[in-house]
């Protein structure tokens, strides 16, 4: 069962106050997106902490409910 | 250490270059695979391949080990470094070439 980006943004926002969440649809199936993501909580830390930090946000849902999210994040500049 | 756990530890400390994947290199099942098999492939380095679609418990055992919820997986020199987004982030910064030439790891046969 595919999910819509307003809830996969939601989700982020609440796990990573703070967070800017851009959505890009991949195949118009609502379930391949593709999200970029600028949080304040990614400063200093890895590219695998940081993309945890955002699958730990959607739970068991990355890889069940969510098919695929390419995910790309970064600290604020 | 439960069986799967010591299986894939086998696995990722016997080869300096593993990518747990859907499919082959040949026939990879996913985009988010066959884009890390690319990218392998651009950097010229040697590389086994496992592919967790022939084998349920390494599928779900992989995502315990490494606490990391997807497929492909990607383990240098036993090391996790990451998924295909993670490997093309750092592929597009020069990171990963880098980081196989720092820790010497093999051509692959041209």
């Amino acid at each position: 069962m595919p999910m819509k980006s307003e809830d996969i943004v939601a989700l982020i926002e609440e796990a990573l106050p703070g967070a800017k969440v851009e959505m890009r649809d991949l195949a118009g199936d609502n379930d391949h997106w593709a999200a970029k993501v600028t949080a304040p909580q990614f400063a200093g830390k890895t590219r695998v902490a940081q993309h945890k930090l955002v699958y730990d946000a959607l739970g068991s849902r990355m890889g069940g409910e969510l098919h695929a999210l390419q995910l790309t994040t970064q600290a604020p500049n | 250490m439960s069986d799967v756990n010591s299986r894939i530890s086998d696995i990722v400390k016997g080869n300096d270059v593993v990518l747990f994947m859907k499919g082959t290199p040949l026939f990879p099942q996913c985009g988010f695979s066959s884009r890390a098999v690319a990218i392998l492939d651009h950097c010229g380095v040697a590389y086994d391949s496992v592919d967790v679609l022939q084998d349920m418990e390494i599928r779900q055992g992989i995502k315990a080990y490494s606490d990391w919820p997807t497929i492909p997986q990607l383990y240098v020199k036993g090391e996790f470094l990451g998924g295909s987004d993670i490997m093309m982030e750092m592929f597009e910064a020069g990171e990963l070439k880098q980081l196989m030439d720092e820790k010497q790891v093999a051509k692959a046969e041209s």
